[in-house]
């Protein structure tokens, strides 16, 4: 077992991206994520990577797709109207099938909004924000150590699967301060075995022999048929990436009258409200989807004949409660607990919520 | 076990500091801990808190809406936080800097006159040592062997030279 290390959340996040092999950041400060180009801008020259300061997000985006396809491993972060500027980027790398990892530390919104956490980026990441029949794997850890996790192992998936990887997290995660084990130091990829381990990334086709070899990463193809033909490519990919991809948590679904649907920082305050609804004789359970996209939809058939009610918890106004719904299918009423505009509630108020939900339905 | 501390004072009395020595001593302790400060636009002078979960399961909530133990620096963080204490807590507030008296009568209120303490020493920058010292002690939230190694680890290098007088303001206010 590691010793456990008690880290700010940013620090811990950008930490975790290296040692999961990541060598290139760029980057341009915003609130609450500004100590994760500050930290990189320290540490990743230390391991020979490349840390730079970009002049807007959309500047970081560009310059993540050109690293990206030639093959280098890149971690980038901003908050929430940062990603927003990154969207067109993330369409063309989604569509030139660009790998790296994208770390929303989430702010309230819309527009430039507020600096306290939310989660109202639920539709931009899950749905895309960017033009064009695309999806982007999305994980949403709720504590430090599932986000070091997720961070570390997510440069791996996004070159398995070609695929940018969102991970989002919220202000919160990003300024507390938790007990983390930071994983082990991953061998990062040397800039002469990219051609040979990435048999896509352009690298310069001295080696193969002259251009009739040159490997091309595009996003323009103006043939509607070969459009199509790449769009069914890249969705047929998605689907045999989905098992690999989705996840989620369930506890304590059997018998539970009242099941939460919750990701990230709510996730952990319900798991307060369900102590409290317990002592309270109510028994709630919890499905927490570590993954937003894909969406566990699977763990919605392990809800039992004893729930009358299934809620969406979340920190924004009912964009979780989209997926939930589909779902849930019909199957048992479903009911938002909400606050927006950067407001955590309490597990009381929760707790409350919840109960004047379960009296109306009796 | 659970506890649940918050800190509060204004930009520059140390109060992160407090809550960050407490989290990295629990954690020493082998105890399951969050920190988590209040962020926002803010500058020198301005406000400043933090939130410290303590507890022996992992914690499932770092934020607070009742404490345990509520620690007020300066006057305005008592006014905005005297009702986060739950019934039966323990309220520690700077009475150097707050002339007035708490008015809850169900929790515990401890004055600690932190600044005048860490003045007689020569440094009323060690106030929040003072503080942290009659925190830990009062409520029991971390041992005295914990935090003086978090004590020698926050002074050395550049601050080894103030090691010794935060000692000695740690352990001031229970000398008395």
């Amino acid at each position: 077992m590691t010793e456990k290390v008690l880290m700010k959340g940013n620090e811990a996040f950008a930490e975790a991206a290296m040692r999961g092999g990541c060598r290139f950041y760029f980057g341009y400060p915003i609130t609450p994520q500004s100590e994760i180009p500050e930290y990189m801008s320290r540490e990743l020259p230390k391991r020979g990577g490349c840390f730079v300061q970009a002049e807007s997000e959309l500047g970081a985006i560009n310059m993540t797709y050109g690293a990206g396809a030639a093959g280098g491993c890149v971690f980038i972060s901003s908050s929430s109207p940062g990603i927003a500027l990154m969207q067109e980027g993330l369409s063309f790398m989604a569509s030139a099938e660009v790998p790296a990892v994208i770390l929303n530390v989430s702010r309230c919104g819309p527009g430039i909004g507020g600096i306290q956490p939310g989660q109202a980026d639920y539709f931009q990441a899950t749905r895309g924000g960017g033009n064009g029949d695309y999806h982007i794997p999305v994980f949403a850890p709720y504590n430090m150590q599932e986000a070091v996790n997720l961070i570390y192992e997510a440069p791996s998936l996004a070159y398995k699967w070609r695929t940018p990887v969102i991970i989002l997290a919220d202000g919160m995660m990003g300024q507390m301060m938790e007990p983390v084990a930071l994983p082990p130091e991953k061998p990062a990829l040397e800039a002469k075995d990219i051609a040979s381990q990435a048999d896509w990334a352009i690298t310069g086709y001295d080696d193969r022999g002259g251009p009739q070899n040159r490997r091309v990463v595009k996003s323009l193809r103006l043939q509607p048929e070969a459009l199509e033909e790449h769009v069914e490519h890249l969705f047929a990919r998605y689907a045999k990436a989905a098992p690999e991809f989705t996840r989620y948590e369930a506890i304590g679904l059997e018998d539970a009258e009242i099941v939460f649907v919750a990701y990230g920082t709510i996730a952990r305050l319900t798991l307060e409200v369900m102590d409290m609804l317990a002592e309270q004789g109510i028994k709630a359970g919890l499905i927490r989807p570590i993954s937003l996209w894909p969406f566990p939809e699977e763990a919605f058939d392990k809800i039992g004949p004893a729930t009358k009610v299934v809620i969406s918890a979340e920190l924004s106004k009912g964009q979780l409660l989209d997926d939930v719904k589909r779902a849930v299918c019909g199957r048992f009423p479903v009911e938002l607990i909400y606050r927006t505009g950067g407001i955590i509630p309490t597990s009381l108020e929760v707790t409350e919520k919840a109960k004047a939900i379960l009296e109306g339905l009796q | 076990m659970i506890q649940k501390l918050f800190f509060a004072g204004s930009g520059g009395q140390g109060v992160i500091l407090m809550g960050q020595m407490i989290a990295y001593a629990s954690m020493y302790e082998n105890k399951e801990v969050t920190f988590l400060p209040s962020y926002g636009p803010e500058m020198r002078g301005g406000t400043a808190n933090c939130t410290v979960v303590v507890s022996d399961k992992p914690v499932s909530c770092p934020l607070v809406y009742e404490a345990d133990v509520v620690v007020a620096m300066n006057l305005p963080s008592m006014t905005r936080f005297e009702s986060l204490v739950k019934p039966g807590g323990m309220l520690f507030y700077n009475s150097s800097l707050i002339p007035q008296k708490p008015t809850r009568t169900d929790i515990q209120t401890i004055p600690v006159p932190a600044n005048d303490i860490a003045m007689e020493m020569g440094n009323s920058r060690a106030a929040n040592m003072v503080m942290l010292g009659a925190v830990a002690h009062g409520s029991g939230v971390a041992g005295d062997e914990a935090l003086d190694k978090i004590l020698a680890k926050v002074f050395s290098g550049k601050k080894a030279a103030l090691l010794d007088l935060n000692r000695k303001a740690f352990h001031a206010y229970s000398a008395q």
